[in-house]
């Protein structure tokens, strides 16, 4: 079977696309869930456990609070309450945890630490797996048993203000609530204030039994200029004074006889040296716990506060509110809390947290009788049996206390092991799955590089062994072994396994297709080796045509993927990229100084293209002159650009905080600044994209861009000059929307140019400006997802592109595969300079966004996605472009690049699957590599459409 | 035939590379609390000045260089001039281009500066003693096929090295490991000395072990 290199490039990479989304499936585990659908409820709960007759409390435990007020504050560390921050900016706090009635402790999240699973975790007490980090982008409602829900099933009376995640989380949960978005990160003040204005009427009211604060103010700070801010202090400061406030109100409600309030202080994660969130260091995960109550005991001492897991919360939250324990929960009760509580008491709440703890460890391990906290528990379970007995029996003696005191021991431990266990749990992968995976992804890679030198040739085309192989007798016998051993691993694997739970119809498909991958790369080198010999003489001679160019352009993609082995080098990943880029100017600056400006053995300094000019006027002559010149400043220029853009937005972990142009920029003071920086960047866009569109795009891109800049001045970013201060904002719904009509109008010229110059008129004038119109649609999708201080990013993109394909690539004479690798670089480097970074935490979701009234899952994903991956979409786009335009001299470059495309993006990708699965036990391994993974899977599937388009727009040759 | 040249630059690089390593030691005579993190920049200093004096001095006696047309003193002092010219500007290039790659603009302008110097003394100094301050000759011997004497070959196989060694040396600065060498600019200078030196040892081996290929167009 023949197929033109282009096609096979793009069913390579979705094939690709394919074995990385098994990977993935295999490589993120599903956290350990109850396997009972509906959710815990009163009736479920156990009775006592009595050795003798029937215990005579079977009702769920009595509440220990009447109310509670839990105040989260985002990104509160562990040390701003219990460090020196703590002991200069919250002094009543201090007070409190060191002299009053309250318990102290560090709460260890677990990373991912960022907000919304940090929620999940503090509401359903299980520890939400990374994936729920993507799933960020969206909370839908927690369909999951929780707190909350709980709460509101046995009838309580919520309250909630603050990050709307959780009203997302819980809609219809809350008798009253206000949420503040996170939506604008530069704004501390009124996100808080927001919460706060609403609580003196709440406190003073008496209807509700549980009010929720969620202030977002501080992460925000740390954000913006991170921990070591003066921003923080004062804004720990007000933190203080609304806790006094609240704590103050409880007080004087207290009524001697009833039940007293709890007030729980906690941070959903910490705040990295930078200010960021998301990764797995100890600034990170330590955040502060303070359980605070008339009921406890005063301080006599003050000791330094216990280590406990953030989920312990969850089920002594339950405990104190009486209410059942949620499924899913791993932690195990904060026993201080129940101290105060009598023996029986003390013994039935561990009990219940007990029995709740191994019946998920039940439903979770196939092998749960072995456990060692499961053993414990029974052994607990009868020696509060035999207790209970005697208690009933009315002995009061000293020997029934200290059995109390043993049994409650013994219950500690088994909810200790219990509960670690059930989180070891997490991390186990599915390995299967991930094997078959990387068993897909290698063949395509080795696939793409055995046909590198077959789709390389003049006509671009590749013949595919496809049914000869596949009749053979080998391929039924390998598609047999294959499928006799995914029968085997799947009926001897314990644990459940993603590939084995698919249909057998399904896996079987999945079988055939990697068998088939398999004998075709099998055939192929067969047919490699019986040619080699006569052909090697040829090879031999084509290497030594290697420039310096190209030997750099191989060592730097080489050396990028090696580099992905260490984790500081993914990290900091924009400075592989930005030093690669910089070494290929200044190779590309040698280039043109050879081949303009060296003396010929005649005297003259030539120029290289001789012929050319051979016929031509003077003038031309002069041009050719200036040319020299410009092509000598294209590198310098190139140079120039991307260091500007490097100060730009600095990125990555270790240097993240530096002050960069960007947070200038963005800074209220500097409004105007950025007002005249996104306006002259939009004015330059128009100026160089505008050449070469037709008539109609033109000014339906003026006008996009005019809409661009009006939207920005809805939102707040910039400015109008005629403009007040103190305007309100909006959601800039309908300028955004004005610009989406005309980027479908230019995409719609573009298409319709494209189809023309197919169908009516093949015209490689037509065709070129249908691409180009293509391209400055994309141009104007860009420019209004970008935020304005990024909006020179694009005007460099589009300066570099214009200069470099004029004077380098085009004037000297670059082929096919050395302009695509330069292209993919630049667009790496371009991922980078918009400020990007290989953590989950610099995706920008509020370009989600743009022209959207509310949250809409696809556009949003789709929206966010360009965003993140404008810079690459963009070279590559340019890249069609300048190949097409190029195809007059060489017809098969738009394969060619198409190929060299997927090749470049295949050998990372698959060399990182691997990567990944050898270091699956690195201390790093959620922090570091698995963002990555999932920011290669994401580059993966941008590519492979990009190289269907490829596919689209080299069809048109043939079809021509 | 080119033995007797061969041997020539062994002892010429056996030289160069014994004087940095004196150039390495000899600081502690006299300078207090010396070493080669602490006080980078006596260390680049002395270096640097060692390798130019004994580069010029080398140059001068073996006479490698292009002998002069004209024996005037007017266009000796031009020479001269245009010598000291180039090594100032090379170093104000080298400044810029390193400052483009990413070093602090203002902050450790001083350090990167004299980065800029070692870089030039270990390549563009190099050119002029061999060369002549003549940008041509320097196109010439850079580009494929373009030397013309096992000196020149020398001098590309020196050159790449260093500037190699240099771009290698900015690899570890990423790295969180918080040591003393991956301060700007020590590793970029360890690593462009490194391979200066390196430089120096491989050329003569290279062209010893390609002398049979190796086939020289006449001047």
């Amino acid at each position: 079977m023949r197929l033109r290199s282009s096609v096979f490039a793009a069913l390579c990479l979705l094939m690709e696309v394919f074995g990385i989304a098994l990977f993935l499936r295999g490589f993120f585990p599903i956290p350990v869930k109850s396997s009972f659908s509906a959710k815990n409820k009163v009736a479920d709960m156990p009775a006592e456990p009595s050795a003798g007759p029937t215990s005579n409390w079977t009702q769920i435990p009595a509440p220990l609070f009447r109310k509670v007020v839990i105040m989260v504050i985002d990104g509160l560390r562990e040390d701003f309450v219990f460090g020196e921050k703590g002991k200069r900016f919250m002094p009543f706090t201090r007070h409190l945890v060191e002299q009053g009635s309250s318990h102290s402790f560090i709460g260890r999240a677990r990373p991912p630490t960022v907000t919304m699973p940090r929620i999940k975790a503090l509401t359903t007490g299980s520890i939400p797996g990374f994936i729920d980090v993507v799933m960020n982008l969206n909370s839908p409602a927690l369909l999951e048993d929780n707190l909350i829900w709980q709460a509101k099933e046995a009838g309580k009376k919520m309250v909630f203000y603050g990050d709307d995640t959780w009203l997302r989380l819980f809609p219809k949960h809350f008798m009253e609530h206000d949420g503040t978005t996170s939506f604008f990160v530069s704004d501390y003040t009124e996100v808080d204030n927001n919460i706060t204005r609403h609580l003196d009427s709440t406190l003073k009211r008496d209807d509700w039994d549980m009010l929720i604060l969620h202030y977002l103010g501080l992460d925000h700070i740390g954000h913006l200029s991170g921990p070591h801010s003066t921003l923080i202090g004062p804004k720990l400061t007000e933190m203080d004074d609304i806790l006094k406030k609240i704590y103050t109100s409880l007080l004087s409600k207290e009524v001697e006889g009833a039940l007293s309030s709890l007030l729980v202080l906690c941070g959903d994660h910490g705040m990295s040296e930078t200010g960021s969130h998301g990764g797995s260091s100890d600034p990170e995960l330590n955040t502060p716990l303070v359980l605070a109550s008339p009921a406890f005991r005063r301080k006599v001492a003050y000791d330094l506060p216990n280590v406990v897991e953030q989920v312990d919360l969850t089920s002594t939250l339950a405990v104190g509110l009486g209410l059942p324990i949620s499924q899913n929960n791993v932690g195990h009760l904060i026993f201080p809390v129940v101290e105060e509580c009598s023996m029986r008491e003390q013994l039935r709440f561990l009990h219940l947290n007990g029995f709740q703890l191994s019946r998920l460890l039940r439903d979770g391990t196939s092998a749960y009788e072995k456990d060692v906290g499961f053993e414990q528990f029974r052994v607990a379970e009868k020696s509060h049996g035999n207790w209970v007995k005697l208690y009933l029996e009315g002995n009061t003696s000293e020997v029934l206390n200290n059995m109390g005191k043993k049994v409650i021991r013994q219950y500690l431990d088994a909810l200790k092991s219990m509960s670690s266990s059930l989180s070891k749990q997490l991390g186990k992968y599915d390995l299967y799955s991930m094997m078959v995976g990387t068993v897909i992804v290698f063949e395509v890679l080795f696939l793409l590089l055995l046909g590198m030198a077959d789709a390389l040739r003049s006509n671009a085309e590749l013949d595919l062994p496809l049914s000869s192989s596949l009749c053979s007798l080998p391929s039924y016998l390998l598609c047999l072994l294959f499928s006799a051993v995914h029968v085997l691993v799947c009926t001897s694997t314990e644990s459940s396994c993603y590939f084995c739970s698919l249909s057998w119809a399904l896996a079987f498909a999945v079988i055939f297709f990697v068998t088939a991958l398999l004998c075709v790369i099998l055939s192929i080198m067969a047919r490699k080796f019986s040619w080699e010999k006569p052909q090697s003489k040829a090879q031999s001679s084509a290497d030594s045509g290697f420039s310096e160019l190209d030997t750099l352009l191989l060592a730097g993609t080489l050396g990028h993927v090696l580099s992905l082995g260490a984790s500081s080098f993914i990290e900091e990943e924009h400075q592989t990229w930005y030093f690669l880029v910089n070494t290929l100017c200044v190779a590309v600056l040698q280039d043109v100084c050879r081949k303009y400006f060296k003396e010929t053995p005649e005297g003259g300094v030539c120029t290289p293209s001789k012929e050319d000019l051979e016929g031509s006027d003077y003038g031309s002559r002069l041009l050719k002159g200036q040319e020299k010149w410009l092509a000598l400043a294209t590198p310098l220029v190139t140079l120039a650009c991307c260091r500007l853009l490097r100060s730009l937005n600095q990125t990555g972990v270790q240097w993240a905080h530096l002050p960069d142009f960007g947070h200038w920029l963005n800074s209220s003071e500097h409004n105007v600044e950025l007002s005249f920086l996104a306006s002259s960047s939009l004015v330059l866009i128009f100026l160089l994209i505008h050449k070469r569109c037709s008539m109609v795009s033109k000014i339906a891109l003026g006008m996009g861009l005019l809409g661009v800049y009006s939207y920005r001045a809805a939102v707040g970013n910039v400015q109008f000059p005629w403009q007040q201060h103190g305007r309100d904002l909006s959601k800039g719904v309908l300028e955004a929307r004005f610009v989406y009509v005309f980027v479908l109008g230019i995409l719609f010229t573009g298409v319709k140019d494209l189809l023309k110059s197919q169908v009516v008129a093949p015209s490689r004038e037509a065709r070129s400006r249908g691409l180009w119109e293509v391209y400055s649609g994309l141009v104007l999708v860009v420019a209004l997802l970008f935020r304005p201080h990024n909006l020179p990013v694009l005007v460099f993109t589009l300066v570099i592109q214009s200069l470099m394909s004029r004077f380098i690539w085009r004037g000297l004479k670059y082929d096919a595969a050395q302009t695509t690798i330069m292209h993919y670089w630049l667009g790496q480097a371009f991922f980078y300079f918009q400020g990007n970074s290989n953590n989950i935490a610099t995706v920008d979701i509020s370009a989600g966004f743009v022209g959207l009234e509310t949250y809409v899952e696809v556009p949003a994903i789709f929206l966010t996605g360009v965003h993140t991956y404008a810079g690459p979409l963009l070279w590559a786009t340019h890249l069609i472009c300048h190949l097409s335009s190029e195809m007059q001299s060489s017809p098969s470059a738009m394969g060619h690049g198409c190929y060299c495309f997927a090749v470049l993006r295949s050998i990372p990708a698959a060399l990182y699957v691997l990567l990944v699965t050898a270091l699956r036990y690195h201390l790093f391994i959620w922090s570091v590599f698995s963002p990555k993974l999932l920011y290669e899977g994401v580059h993966t599937l941008v590519t492979a459409f990009i190289c269907i388009f490829f596919t689209a727009m080299d069809q048109k040759r043939s079809a021509r | 035939m080119k033995d007797i040249e061969i041997k020539g630059m062994v002892s010429a690089h056996a030289i160069i590379a014994i004087t940095i390593l004196l150039a390495t030691l000899a600081p502690t005579l006299f300078v207090g609390n010396y070493s080669v993190y602490g006080t980078h920049l006596v260390w680049l200093y002395s270096c640097c000045s060692a390798v130019a004096a004994v580069n010029i001095a080398l140059y001068a006696l073996l006479g490698v260089s292009p002998t002069p047309k004209r024996h005037t003193l007017s266009y000796k002092v031009t020479k001269l001039f245009r010598s000291f010219m180039y090594f100032g500007f090379s170093c104000l290039i080298f400044h810029g281009i390193v400052v483009l790659y990413g070093a602090p603009l203002i902050e450790s302008a001083l350090e990167t500066f004299s980065f800029a110097v070692l870089l030039s003394t270990f390549t563009t100094l190099r050119c002029i003693c061999m060369l002549g301050p003549n940008v041509q000759a320097w196109i010439r011997v850079f580009s494929k096929n373009g030397a013309m004497s096992i000196w020149d070959t020398s001098l590309q196989i020196t050159t790449l090295c260093s500037v190699i060694g240099a771009w290698f040396g900015a690899f570890p600065i990423p790295l969180d490991w918080d040591r003393p060498w991956q301060v700007w600019p020590v590793s970029c200078t360890l690593g462009a000395t490194f391979g200066f030196v390196m430089g120096l040892l491989v050329a003569p081996s290279w062209i010893y072990w390609y002398r049979k290929h190796l086939t020289y167009k006449s001047k």
